[in-house]
């Protein structure tokens, strides 16, 4: 990466004034980059070619939930461009849409993710709700929310609710870490990390605690099952931190990685590396399969990616949460575009980690 | 033809075999039998592989061993320490050498 090990917080693009911070210039750059014949990076020629069809959904297990844009990081690789400045987040309305849909439907699993879902009013509500239907909720923790002084109480809450804490930590060491998400980053993460595993977490089974690690930089993750092996000797050793699984995610070419691949000349080869390393495989457990994503503003995508591209679902399916009941969108086509290649490279990538 | 070297022509590697064909066939067999799981890790392999590319100076051999450790889970820490292994050996190997110059000049020197 270009930012230095003594590097601060990196800007949003919304901040920089970046054109990149509209979606739509988003998908018009990687529409240009991907135009050029050598390239052939053509998701839906890739299906065909491994004789597959379109994209569809099989059902709906998973309903994640963006609570917004807010965040205390501004880490290199976002494609959220989520940060400090921003304003977007959740109405009460939206997240009482989400619950009733829980409720009226067999979803196991309520997926909260953000900027940080915890800096969200409605982050709480969200918890106390779906743990009330019994069903499984995931924390999209960036850690370093869990040391700021008002969220004092917020492990102890997650854990009586038996919230499964997936969190970011690009790497054991302190230098690659800070270079991806801002100068202190490790050592609050860390922190934040001992305080979990003292609550239980990450040693009890019914608190969970996973890591997710993305690359930093513009090449693929590395295989997961030997990365963990060795992350949980080295994070135990270094640190004395224990941890349940860790999940391996390819940097999706939206956002502020986007805008960081493009402007250091990297992004045409990174869409090659990607469509180059596109496996059948993968297909069957691709994340949009059996998830339903919802925006801040209760618009519905059919995974987080799209939501930060704006590609709402297929024409003819619904608009809005408020609109939705699970039969309606459980067999619905995906909108696909080049970024998908993103979770077909390789091992495969989702937010449960590699597919295959 | 404006240079040598171009990052291109990594991509094209496969082109060799045009012209022998079963010469190729082999080679490029041989090559992915060698990188698999072993004895040794895919990614020791991988970090070895960077340090010859190092050591015979092959620009495309740094290229690609570069990211493929990188995927590997390495980081650049530890593709700095192979490169200085990769020039240990070179300078090493210059140095040892002076034994055999000492050879020769106590050979043909007086005492």
């Amino acid at each position: 990466m270009s930012a230095g090990p003594t590097q601060g917080l990196h800007r949003t693009l919304a901040r920089s004034s970046s054109p990149l911070a509209d979606p739509s210039e988003q998908r018009a750059l990687l529409a240009l980059t991907t135009s050029r014949a050598a390239l052939r990076v053509d998701f839906a020629a890739a299906l065909t070619e491994a004789g597959h069809g379109p994209l569809a959904a099989r059902s709906v297990e998973v309903l994640q939930v963006n609570l917004g844009r807010r965040c205390n990081q501004t880490c290199a690789h976002c494609h959220v461009d989520a940060g400090p400045e921003r304003t977007e987040t959740m109405s009460h309305e939206v997240a009482e849409h989400c619950i009733e849909l829980l409720r009226q439907s067999d979803i196991g699993t309520l997926d909260l993710t953000g900027g940080a879902p915890e800096l969200s009013p409605e982050f709480e509500f969200l918890v106390r709700e779906a743990t009330a239907l019994g069903r499984r909720v995931i924390d999209r923790c960036n850690l370093t929310v869990l040391e700021a002084k008002p969220m004092a109480g917020l492990i102890d809450f997650l854990a009586d609710h038996g919230v499964e804490v997936i969190a970011s930590l690009p790497h054991y060491r302190e230098l690659n870490t800070d270079r991806q998400r801002g100068e202190g980053v490790f050592e609050r993460s860390i922190s934040a990390l001992r305080r979990l595993n003292e609550r239980g977490y990450g040693r009890d089974p019914r608190l969970r605690l996973q890591l997710v690690t993305n690359p930093v930089g513009a090449f693929l993750p590395p295989d997961q099952a030997v990365l963990e092996r060795e992350w949980k000797v080295e994070l135990e050793r270094r640190h004395g931190v224990v941890f349940d699984h860790l999940f391996t995610l390819t940097n999706m070419p939206i956002g502020r990685y986007l805008e960081w691949l493009e402007r250091t000349d990297n992004l045409a080869g990174y869409l090659a590396r990607l469509a180059g390393a596109f496996q059948a495989e993968t297909l069957h457990g691709l994340m949009c399969r059996t998830t339903l994503s919802v925006g801040w503003d209760g618009r519905l995508y059919d995974c987080d990616f799209n939501q930060m591209l704006a590609l709402e679902l297929a024409p003819g399916e619904p608009r809005h949460i408020r609109e939705v009941l699970r039969s309606e969108v459980a067999r619905r086509p995906i909108v696909t575009g080049a970024h998908c290649f993103g979770c077909t490279a390789g091992r495969g990538s989702s937010c449960g980690g590699q597919l295959t | 033809m404006k240079t040598y070297y171009d990052p291109n022509d990594l991509a094209r590697f496969h082109a060799i075999a045009d012209h022998a064909p079963e010469l190729g066939q082999h080679f490029f067999a041989w090559y992915r039998a060698v990188f698999g799981e072993g004895a040794l890790t895919a990614r020791e392999k991988s970090l070895i592989a960077l340090g010859v590319a190092h050591a015979v100076q092959c620009p495309y051999c740094i290229d690609a061993y570069t990211k493929d450790t990188l995927e590997r889970g390495c980081d650049v820490e530890q593709l700095t320490e192979v490169v200085h292994v990769a020039a240990a050996i070179k300078g090493g190997a210059a140095l040892v050498h002076g034994i055999q110059m000492r050879k020769v000049a106590d050979q043909a020197s007086m005492a």
